[in-house]
């Protein structure tokens, strides 16, 4: 008898124990906004542009918890109000309502006439780059991006610098395949298309270190094509383009480094990078072949990431991420172009220390 | 009719088919019961495939730089687990749905084609066993006719799972192209939607001609049930969607294996132009997927709320609308490609539009349960989960529709759990209603209700599980199609979640599965009305006899068999008519010994002969530089030939039958004589 009340009891909490679970688990995701540190973050905008979407985003999510509140609220009701109980008559046979009908139609047209306004005042204004914006070419390569610099001559790679407080119009293409440019606390997506010409609108409030990632799948390592953005002060940009404007400095004889260059130089890598030692340059000139494309690596170690901005790794040196990169390309990034070289120890300690040179 | 009734001379080389029975019976029947069931055990059998495959991909994700798949299977697996959910499972399973019951529903002894019927339904079972068949010849070397470029791969990361499709379920181009997908396996994949296109394709003429020819005598349009109105709806979108798909995948086979270069983009191609043509059917193919689940919950909700569909004409042209509005939203699959302003806002408006139908239909189903007497039996139970769920992913797809807040979500798992909200909670869910209710027409027993019920809160609990979190992962910046996640990225426990989540789904699938083996043969009988329907379909015994119907029905009013049940008092309330059990005796009756002699479509080998051909052919243009390949498309060529004449020629009724014409004409039967 007394199993049967209990069981009477228990099963309802059964049924709607699940229910308020899942309750508490989006709240539980919800509450982690503040706390989670993820640097891809949406919620984050440190730029102009993307407060802007921020903003919109937080008006439309307002309104559709509201409407979700209202639905899903109504739905549970029904369920517990209506559910069949002895002594329930059978209900009247309803088969519809013209007025209502009307109602559920206008009202949520209405509500989406208020959530176009923002949305088609956001695409016109976002689109289109201002007049004083930087220009930046971005190139997608399977799998890093390239960036040029048109009003300064330098070319670059896996990190664009920018100034802060100011516009930087990205004229992005792609080498082979689509790819798609993401910053989130810059700015949303947009493609980087074979044989056409796209443009993203960039900006940061601060000078920081931001993470990016294609996010259009892009063949075999797309998941390993990241980016990285630095901003700093204009100060400190101009100290930065005056740097990389530099030609590369060669390196002394005798050292670990010559052996580098050397060993640079005899595996065949001046096919698809290239190293701008000058005009004044004794050796052989280090230019890539125009169809084979690899980064420039003139201003290598000036870098704070390469390899597509996947190494070196959390809490590996620089010359640990070289070493794992340079033992096995195609181990560390799937489909790599860069092919095993089979390098020794020693060849890799030499490159390393040549790499460095490239300030 | 006296004509085909004639004795003819045999035309024929093979003997005709004769058993109903056993193998061959299945091999060779027409009749769209059969087939129907066909096509769900081989749906359910690649959602099992596709399921394994996302499990694979969970699997990894589990944790930041997991090594337990290569990218290369990471790849293939999402490739295959989207085109075979899409393609040869919730496609498949809804024609199984439309198969089974359109006929019953609308009063008919068959389709009005019921040979091609039973093509489309090999069609759609070789070219699954041809997609799949990747895994056996996959061959990384380029395709013929062009020269693939392609990076270098450490040797142990080359797998066979590797070596399936691995340009994603949406082929975009031209990475999907001869250049950056070199070897076959994308032209299995190009070839294999093909040809699934093409069965789907057959099978909408015979829905749309089914729907408006063989109707019994009453049922109008409106008298319709709602599911037949949605699979009506459905046939139409396949009719005018497909044809693009269809074009835009010759391009690519085109590209691959004869060098053409419609999307590459050095030669004056567009990459672009495959995003158009790929949305243009891909989004349709979304409604294409849901509608068929909208018209079973409309079936199940009035059951168990003993109430008529509230706003029946306002859910059947709401899901009209959504149809048509769907052919004008494509590009907002493309907001971050680049086009332009303008077309964003249009896009953006126009997406925004079909938010409204789809909410008008949510609201009459909640109208329909309003007032009524709930019975939370296990369709109900899915069918409500589908409305609760499907809720979610509407108001996440309106976040899509505000063009620079999905420049921000697109590309990453806030799309991915916007879907598995409309396909799963959605899709899934209320193709799984339908399958707990009309179980007992297909075996006379019902699926046990414990099982049932357990099966939905697992599979309620583990859906949210997976795909909730997959919404914050989004906007934590996690992005799609992606094997590997930095720790540092701060997305590992979430991660962790969805995949404990997707092993709860599993556990529900096998109860699910454990349900129906065991049910099948020890459920409780069902009897010919177990859950006091409405429609037509339940005044037939169940197992649904072959004829379908002793006597073909009339119908004098929508929901036809309650009103022959029911009468209403004054307060509008429904009260048992005296006579209804006289009534459901007397259909039974007449279900089991039907007055008349029924003339049922023969059975053929032609249909199955016919779609033998065609993947040969494919296997033949992927290898057609070679003298194997040449040999296969001739082949395949001419065994579509010879059985399409083999077909034409085939006389509609047996030289020996001896069946009376004391059929009565207007039966919803008598335009089978122009058979295809």
């Amino acid at each position: 008898m007394i199993w049967r009340h209990l069981g009477r009891l228990i099963r309802p909490l059964i049924r709607w124990g699940s229910l308020v679970a899942l309750t508490v688990f989006g709240l539980a995701a919800c509450s982690l906004v503040e706390i989670e540190d993820a640097p891809l973050t949406t919620f984050e905008p440190a730029g102009p542009f993307a407060e802007r979407i921020d903003a919109v985003f937080w008006q439309v999510f307002w309104i559709a918890v509201v409407i979700f509140v209202v639905v899903e609220g109504g739905i549970l009701l029904i369920v517990l109000l209506f559910r069949d109980r002895e002594g329930r008559k059978d209900p009247r046979q309803i088969h519809g309502n013209n007025k209502l009908e009307i109602t559920w139609t206008i009202i949520p047209a209405l509500i989406l006439t208020v959530i176009a306004v923002p949305t088609i005042q956001g695409v016109f204004d976002l689109t289109e780059c201002g007049d004083n914006a930087m220009p930046v070419e971005i190139i997608g390569h399977q799998w890093w991006f390239e960036y040029r610099y048109p009003d300064h001559g330098i070319e670059s790679a896996s990190v664009l610098a920018m100034p802060i407080d100011r516009e930087v119009c990205a004229y992005m293409t792609s080498a082979d395949v689509l790819h798609n440019y993401w910053v989130p606390h810059l700015m949303g997506k947009r493609y980087l298309v074979p044989g056409q010409e796209t443009t993203l609108r960039l900006q940061a409030d601060e000078p920081a270190e931001y993470w990016g990632h294609c996010a259009e799948f892009c063949g075999l390592s797309h998941s390993l094509m990241r980016a990285r953005v630095i901003s700093m002060t204009q100060t400190d940009f101009d100290a930065w383009v005056a740097d990389q404007q530099q030609y590369a400095v060669p390196p002394a004889t005798e050292s670990p480094a010559e052996a580098g260059l050397k060993v640079f130089q005899e595996q065949g890598c001046t096919q698809c990078h290239t190293v701008d030692y000058g005009p004044d340059y004794q050796g052989t000139n280090l230019v890539a072949d125009e169809f084979f494309n690899g980064p420039n690596l003139t201003h290598f170690a000036s870098r704070s990431v390469f390899a597509g901005a996947i190494l070196p790794r959390e809490g590996q040196s620089w010359s640990d991420g070289l070493r794992e990169w340079l033992a096995n390309p195609p181990k560390v990034k799937p489909g790599s172009f860069m092919p095993n070289l089979d390098l020794t120890h020693q060849e890799i300690e030499d490159l390393i220390a040549w790499l460095d040179t490239l300030k | 009719m006296t004509a085909t009734a004639e004795r003819r001379p045999a035309t024929t080389i093979f003997r005709r088919p004769r058993s109903t029975t056993g193998f061959w019976g299945w091999v060779t029947t027409a009749d769209h019961k059969k087939i129907g069931i066909m096509y769900g055990y081989a749906a359910f059998i690649f959602f099992l495939v596709g399921g394994l495959e996302a499990l694979l991909l969970r699997i990894q994700l589990s944790s930041a730089d997991n090594t337990f798949l290569t990218a290369a299977e990471y790849n293939a697996a999402f490739t295959m687990h989207g085109t075979t959910m899409v393609f040869l499972f919730i496609m498949p399973i809804s024609a199984a749905f439309i198969n089974y019951l359109l006929p019953l529903m609308i009063g008919a002894r068959d389709v009005a084609f019921p040979r091609m019927n039973a093509l489309s339904w090999w069609i759609f079972l070789f070219a699954g066993i041809f997609l799949y068949s990747v895994l056996v010849f996959s061959d990384p070397a380029a395709p013929a006719g062009v020269e693939g470029v392609s990076g270098n791969l450490d040797p142990a990361d080359n797998t066979v799972l590797g070596g399936m499709p691995d340009g994603g379920w949406f082929g975009y181009q031209p990475n999907a192209g001869p250049f950056y997908s070199p070897g076959t396996a994308m032209d299995y994949w190009a070839l294999g939607v093909q040809f699934l296109g093409l069965a789907s394709l057959i099978s909408s003429v015979n829905f749309i001609v089914t729907i408006f020819n063989m109707r019994a005598l009453g049922m109008r349009l409106l008298r319709m049930p709602v599911f037949v109105w949605m699979s009506l709806v459905v046939a139409l979108l396949l009719l005018f969607s497909l044809p693009i798909i269809a074009i835009a995948l010759f391009m690519v086979t085109f590209d691959r294996q004869f060098g053409s270069l419609f999307f590459v983009a050095e030669a004056g191609g567009d990459p672009i132009l495959w995003q158009h043509l790929f949305w243009l059917f891909g989004h349709p193919e979304v409604y294409i997927l849901i509608l068929p689940a909208m018209g079973i919950v409309s079936e199940v909700l009035p059951v168990f709320s003993k109430k008529p569909l509230f706003g029946y004409a306002a859910v059947v042209f709401a899901g009209a609308a959504i149809a048509f509005l769907g052919f004008g939203v494509w590009a907002h699959h493309m907001f971050a490609s680049g086009i332009s302003p303008v077309a964003q806002a249009a896009f953006g408006l126009s997406t925004m539009t079909i938010a409204v139908p789809t909410g008008v239909k949510i609201f009459n189903w909640m109208g329909t349960m309003w007032g009524g007497r709930l019975k939370f039996t296990t369709p109900m139970l899915f069918a409500i989960g589908f409305v609760a769920m499907f809720v979610i992913g509407g108001l996440s797809g309106v976040t899509h529709a505000v063009v620079p807040s999905d420049w921000q979500q697109t590309d990453t798992y806030y799309i991915v759990a916007h879907f598995h909200y409309v396909l799963f909670g959605g899709s899934v869910f209320g193709l799984f209603a339908g399958l707990y209710y009309w179980f007992p027409k297909m075996t006379g027993r019902l699926l046990n209700e414990k099982l049932g019920k357990l099966n939905f809160w697992t599979m309620f609990t583990g859906f949210n599980l997976t795909f909730a979190p997959m919404h914050w992962l989004g906007l934590q910046g996690m992005v799609r199609r992606t094997a590997y996640y930095p720790p540092e990225a701060g997305f590992d426990f979430w991660n962790l979640v969805a995949t404990v989540g997707a092993f709860i789904i599993a556990a529900g699938v096998l109860i699910f599965m454990f349900n129906w083996w065991r049910s099948k043969k020890h459920g409780e009988p069902s009897g010919i009305d177990p859950w006091d329907a409405r429609t037509v379909e339940w005044t037939t015994p169940n197992p649904t006899p072959e004829y379908n119907f002793g006597v073909a029905p009339t119908v004098t009013s929508l929901d036809d068999f309650w009103h022959k049940k029911y009468a209403e008092d004054s307060e509008g309330r429904p009260v048992r008519r005296p006579e209804a059990e006289e009534t459901l005796t007397n259909l039974m009756e007449t279900g089991i010994n039907p007055p008349h002699p029924i003339h049922l479509p023969a059975p053929s080998y032609y249909p199955i002969l016919l779609a033998a051909g065609i993947p040969l052919v494919g296997w033949g243009i992927i290898y057609h530089t070679s003298f194997v390949g040449k040999l296969l498309i001739l082949v395949g060529v001419l065994v579509v030939a010879s059985a399409s004449f083999g077909w034409s020629m085939e006389p509609l009724e047996e030289p020996h039958d001896e069946h009376g014409d004391s059929e009565p004409s207007g039966d919803g039967y008598s335009s089978l004589e122009d058979d295809a």
